[in-house]
């Protein structure tokens, strides 16, 4: 039986609303969900993505700058090695820099401007406390503007979401 | 899609995505059109075959009226008109 104090009051006015969680670091990762969560703002929607675990590193100051693509157990990779050759030093630095070729001849923005144009948006960045925690990051090392947050804050943001994705 | 006719004084922007990907012209029209008054005139041009499904999405999500789609080749021109605040 649900208590009448559990029941969320929505807004019929209020805007739509999009919760993402992106729990991977590596660069062609980063793209879907500040994709999606820029293109939510620009439809007056309001978004927010919670980075966890390795998705983390999308939302830290300096690794968010070396994101790379993995060459090993990557089978769609930019460049398509057996693993045993995608495993030898410099695969990962090969395919990291053909992503970054191939979107950047589609005149696509890098990461970091990604997260410049969704925060200008407004968009929400909620860093998972436990992941800190666990790997030993502090708020100084995220780009400014971060709400650190635990699972229970993030699922209060996105029991009223319309859209709920994990990326 | 057809509206009413527009008048000669209708403020109109046009906002040029060639060669531009999702979600660039969907970010660069969302930025125009919050900028707009009601009844202002976006004029969208796209190379990306996404965008004859997004920006009509783009317009309902929005609250903005799609007035024209025009595809000459693989251009397409879109005539938005902003909607009312809300």
């Amino acid at each position: 039986m649900i208590a009448e104090d559990d029941a969320v009051p929505t807004d019929p006015s209020a805007p739509r609303r999009l919760a993402l969680v992106a729990s991977k670091g590596t660069l062609d990762q980063a793209y879907p969900p500040l994709i999606l969560a820029t293109t939510a703002a620009s439809l007056g929607w309001e978004a927010g993505i919670y980075f966890t675990f390795y998705g983390l590193d999308i939302i830290h100051r300096e690794r968010l700058e070396k994101l790379k693509v993995a060459s090993l157990a990557n089978p769609a990779g930019p460049i398509r090695l057996p693993n045993l050759i995608g495993a030898l030093p410099g695969a990962t630095l090969g395919a990291t820099a053909m992503m970054k070729k191939w979107m950047s001849n589609a005149a696509m923005p890098t990461v970091p401007e990604f997260i410049e144009m969704a925060s200008g948006l407004g968009v929400r960045f909620f860093a998972c406390a436990t992941t800190m925690g666990v790997m030993g990051v502090t708020a100084g090392d995220l780009i400014d503007g971060c709400d650190i947050a635990g699972a229970a804050a993030f699922l209060d943001y996105a029991a009223t979401a319309d859209v709920q994705l994990f990326v | 899609m057809s509206g009413p006719a527009f008048r000669e004084s209708t403020p109109r922007l046009t906002l040029d995505c060639e060669g531009l990907l999702c979600p660039l012209p969907v970010y660069k029209a969302g930025l125009a059109l919050s900028r707009m008054s009601p009844g202002d005139l976006l004029e969208l041009v796209s190379t990306d075959p996404g965008s004859l499904a997004d920006v009509p999405a783009m317009a309902r999500q929005r609250g903005d009226h799609l007035r024209s789609v025009v595809t000459e080749g693989d251009r397409h021109v879109f005539l938005l008109e902003k909607g009312p605040a809300r």
